[in-house]
């Protein structure tokens, strides 16, 4: 059997279209120079550093007690994380769905979710500190203990857990509701208590779901860069030993080698969750629910775990409201009266507050439309196109998720530094804003395309086709079709691809110059300093930035969204 | 719309695919030539997985052949994209633009086109008029009923008139009532058009109705092509046969032969059938024998032995044995006729004359 012609045929009508081939010909360029290209370099820079081809830099860094310190420190923590995180979560997510819950409980719930989407990630190290920390308003004012060290191991395990959990109970959520009640109504007829129905049913359908749900934690615990920097104290983490490595001590070489053993690990959990776990998800909890589940109204159930929920939440709450409230004691640690509004003038006045917002603010709004607009063109090409470079588009637009943006940003340090290949060539964009930007479109990159891939497959591919078949070409049909149709997503990929990088930190710090003030590096900075006033007035003013941006997309959602009457169709 | 009408003409077309599972390629259409008339209406038809989607696509252009050439009239169009054929799709989820309303969606083919806004507004009404949803212009397409998203797709095909009409199965998400209205509206408008039109359905009863020529696929290839009546009365093998109606197949081997006919031993009983046309001679026959096409009586014909009888209303319906094969039958109008029991044992009858012998 031949296909060739068919094969031929293909590529002709492709080639008749050359707005497609072009968009294609850019992304490819645009994925190989700024995905696989700084990785590339890192294995390059990693084997023939110093001098000649051989493992020597990797023995070097092995060599070092604070990086093997490090890999088991990293190691130690996601795996720790990720189990709490799913735990938590599976909690939050079984209550409300199980549970009936009173107007308040959801509306914490709501509030719990919504957090993370909107506060940089790493808050919560401010609050942490400023709570429990040595001169911790809870710690010393409250319970009268002067020595509580907050800095190390179980500050970042905490803080993370109290970060990341949301995440976990919203992935749970979503599969608890696809699970179908009458299973667990058959297990009840036939004689199961509710706690034997939740681990003979319940938990064994989920148990895939609860895997993906910590390896995603463990690879963003692993990956997160500000908090173990904030609140590590001297506990290392691989990102934060890279960043040293490379702002510290100076050795290009052996920052890049560790990159790699991070890449590497991030990597394989990457395959193992993407590969196995969420095909595994998938074909256990397929089918819609039947109908709607019998909510428990037992008391003895009920109230324990309101109660324990609405508790943890509240707390989680009172983390995040700490940062505005502490923006404004006087004297963070000794004088909390009367509340001031000097640090916030200081932000301005002395600290090129407004600057750093510009910065920050200009940015991320260039990167956001470019970075929602590439994603929707790839799950565009993924979804409903055929042709050779998909399986490499989508690859790669993926490969982007389980890179950390520490390895990224020293792979860009090692690949345009010098220029590509060290030889000069695009040289000029280092350093300037351009680089930057095309950090934040990489970064949000594989989140924007997953949802966009999301939303496309629930579009039956006919209704391209028709279009085509009516006389419109790619750009015609992507234009007066695809994204009207997924508008919602587009828009909801803008305001998401914006909060990620006005909140982003662990790739620019590694590339940000003196002439650009980012507010995430600031919040840093003065944390690092300990200047916790000035930080949590530079971060309470970027959550509102962020909440801001979300409340407008939801009102734009509404006002032009899709109607909700095609999405029912 | 005085257009000159083209033909559709497959030359020698295959297309492979591979099993995703096995990796193994399999021909999805193998070696298929047709000649379709202009301005006539010809139904693709089989079970699934016989090939007939993929042709359509191929002539559409969302698929490209592996083999062979597809001519639209007398112009061969391989290389061409489904934007730049003259052809246009009517699909089987309608496909409509959910974005856009009524008259927008049949409109859209006409903008691609750049004609001019008044005459796209006066060829939209005209359209919309035939297939009879004028005054629903503003409508969004989700507050119409199944069959009228299915006119508002067909007005959106023949807007923008083109050389060939394609159906994918176009009825198959309405119910069944709605289904026949419907099939004889767009014979109706085929009709008044006067456009080709290549219809797929694996609904016999569709294809019946609808079709100047039906087009029989199995396996990727063609099993036969012909008018509904050719089809039915002269199957070209027992796959047709059983696809197209029911059939009952009397195996019979030669034991004479004499001018047009043939005596056939069928379980043991000599049967004189007239003898298939330009057939080679050979010792086994088949005789495609219609459920309608035979009757019960006391005596006079094949002997046979009652399993199943039971009254439908409009017919009685029999299995009865005759040696060791099952046949069919409908009595129909059995009011006033003798009902045979289960157990008795009769003759089944028939005319020589209705069978065909394969």
């Amino acid at each position: 059997m031949a296909r060739g012609q068919g094969a031929a045929l293909d590529r002709k009508k492709l080639m008749a279209d050359p707005i497609m081939v072009t968009t294609i010909v850019v992304l490819i360029t645009f994925l190989t120079l700024f995905i696989l290209y700084p990785l590339a370099i890192l294995l390059v820079d990693s084997f023939v550093g110093d001098g000649g081809f051989g493992f020597s830099v990797f023995q070097r860094i092995f060599s070092m007690p604070t990086f093997t310190r490090a890999i088991t420190n990293t190691l130690k923590v996601g795996f720790v994380v990720g189990i709490l995180s799913s735990l938590i979560g599976l909690l939050f997510a079984y209550v409300e769905v199980y549970v009936r819950m009173n107007k308040f409980a959801g509306g914490l719930f709501k509030v719990v979710s919504m957090l993370p989407v909107v506060s940089p990630p790493f808050v919560l190290s401010l609050s942490m500190i400023m709570l429990f920390g040595k001169a911790g308003i809870i710690t010393r004012f409250l319970f009268h203990i002067y020595d509580n060290n907050v800095y190390g191991y179980w500050g970042i395990v905490i803080v993370q857990t109290l970060t990341f959990f949301p995440v976990c109970y919203m992935m749970l959520k979503g599969l608890l509701k696809n699970i179908d009640p009458s299973l667990e109504e058959a297990a009840r007829d036939m004689g199961a208590s509710r706690m034997k129905v939740f681990t003979s049913v319940t938990l064994p359908l989920m148990l895939p779901g609860l895997g993906n749900a910590f390896l995603v934690t463990f690879i963003e615990s692993i990956a997160d860069f500000a908090n173990p920097m904030i609140i590590g104290g001297s506990y290392d983490t691989l990102a934060t030993t890279i960043y040293l490595q490379i702002t510290g001590a100076y050795d290009k070489t052996g920052a890049a080698a560790m990159a790699v053993v991070l890449l590497c690990i991030t990597l394989a959990m990457f395959a193992v969750q993407k590969y196995y776990l969420e095909a595994k998800t998938a074909a256990t909890l397929t089918g819609k629910a039947s109908r709607a589940r019998m909510l428990i109204e037992d008391k003895s159930v009920k109230i324990p775990l309101t109660i324990l929920c609405s508790l943890g939440a509240l707390f989680v709450i009172m983390m995040y409201i700490c940062v505005p409230i502490g923006a404004c004691f006087p004297t963070w640690g000794y004088k909390f009266f009367p509340l001031t509004g000097k640090w916030f003038a200081q932000v301005f006045t002395k600290y090129h507050g407004l600057k750093a917002f510009k910065d920050s603010f200009v940015l991320s709004l260039i990167a956001s439309p470019i970075t929602a607009l590439l994603s929707m063109i790839i799950s565009y090409l993924v979804v409903k196109r055929k042709f050779k470079a998909k399986g490499f588009i989508e690859a790669v637009s993926m490969l982007a998720m389980a890179v950390p943006g520490t390895v990224l940003g020293v792979g860009y340090i090692r690949g345009f530094s010098g220029g590509l290949f060290h030889t000069g060539i695009l040289q000029g964009i280092y350093g300037t804003g351009l680089i930057l930007i095309i950090v934040f479109v990489v970064r949000s990159l594989p989140t924007g395309t997953r949802s966009g891939i999301s939303a496309l497959r629930q579009i039956d591919k006919s209704i391209e086709e028709s279009a085509y078949d009516m006389g419109a070409d790619s750009f015609k049909v992507f234009m007066t079709v695809t994204l009207p149709l997924i508008k919602d997503s587009f828009l909801s990929g803008l305001v998401t691809a914006f909060v990620r990088s006005i909140t982003a930190i662990s790739a620019i710090i590694l590339l940000v110059t003196p002439s650009f003030l980012l507010i995430t590096v600031q919040i840093n900075e003065f944390a690092e300093k300990g200047a916790f006033s000035l930080a949590c007035a530079f971060a309470t003013i970027l959550i509102v930035i962020t909440y801001g941006a979300v409340l407008l997309m939801n009102l734009f959602i509404k006002r032009f969204g899709t109607s909700r009457s095609i999405k029912e169709d | 719309m005085e257009k000159i009408k083209k033909g559709v003409r497959l030359d020698h077309i295959s297309k492979i695919y591979q099993d995703p599972k096995t990796g193994k390629e399999f021909y999805a259409v193998k070696d298929t030539s047709l000649t379709i008339e202009p301005g006539s209406f010809v139904t693709l038809l089989g079970p699934s997985g016989c090939g007939k989607t993929t042709t359509l696509r191929m002539i559409a252009g969302f698929e490209s052949p592996d083999e062979g050439e597809i001519y639209l009239g007398d112009e061969p169009i391989n290389e061409l994209t489904p934007n730049k054929r003259d052809t246009a799709m009517v699909f089987q989820s309608y496909a409509l633009l959910p974005h856009y309303n009524v008259f927008d969606n049949v409109a859209y083919g006409l903008k691609l086109r750049k004609v001019p806004k008044e005459e796209i507004s006066e060829r939209v009404t005209r359209i919309l008029e035939l297939v009879e949803l004028g005054g629903m212009e503003g409508r969004m397409t989700n507050q119409l009923s199944g069959g009228q998203q299915q006119r508002v797709a067909l007005a959106r095909a023949l807007v923008i008139e083109p050389s060939v009409l394609l159906f994918d199965e176009p009825l198959s998400n309405l119910d069944a009532k709605l289904r026949v209205t419907m099939r004889t509206e767009i014979r109706r408008i085929q009709q008044e058009v006067g456009i080709t039109a290549i219809y797929v359905t694996h609904d016999q009863s569709e294809a019946m109705a609808l079709s100047d020529q039906i087009i029989i696929m199995n396996k990727g290839v063609v099993a036969q092509m012909g008018t509904p009546q050719e089809i039915y009365y002269h199957p070209a093998d027992e796959f047709v046969a059983d696809f197209i109606g029911e059939a009952n197949f009397l195996r019979g081997s030669l034991i004479g032969r004499e001018g047009g006919y043939l005596t056939l031993n069928v379980e043991g009983n000599p049967l004189r059938v007239p003898a298939p046309e330009d057939e080679v001679p050979r010792q086994d026959y088949t005789v495609v024998l219609r459920p309608e096409a035979a009757t019960l009586a006391d005596e006079g014909g094949l002997p046979c032995r009652v399993v199943l009888s039971c009254f439908m209303g409009s017919y009685q319906n029999y299995h009865v044995m005759v040696g060791d094969t099952l046949v069919k039958l409908e009595e129909h109008n059995p009011k006033n006729k003798r009902i045979y029991q289960v157990g008795e044992c009769c003759s089944l009858v028939f005319d020589p004359e209705s069978v065909h012998v394969l």
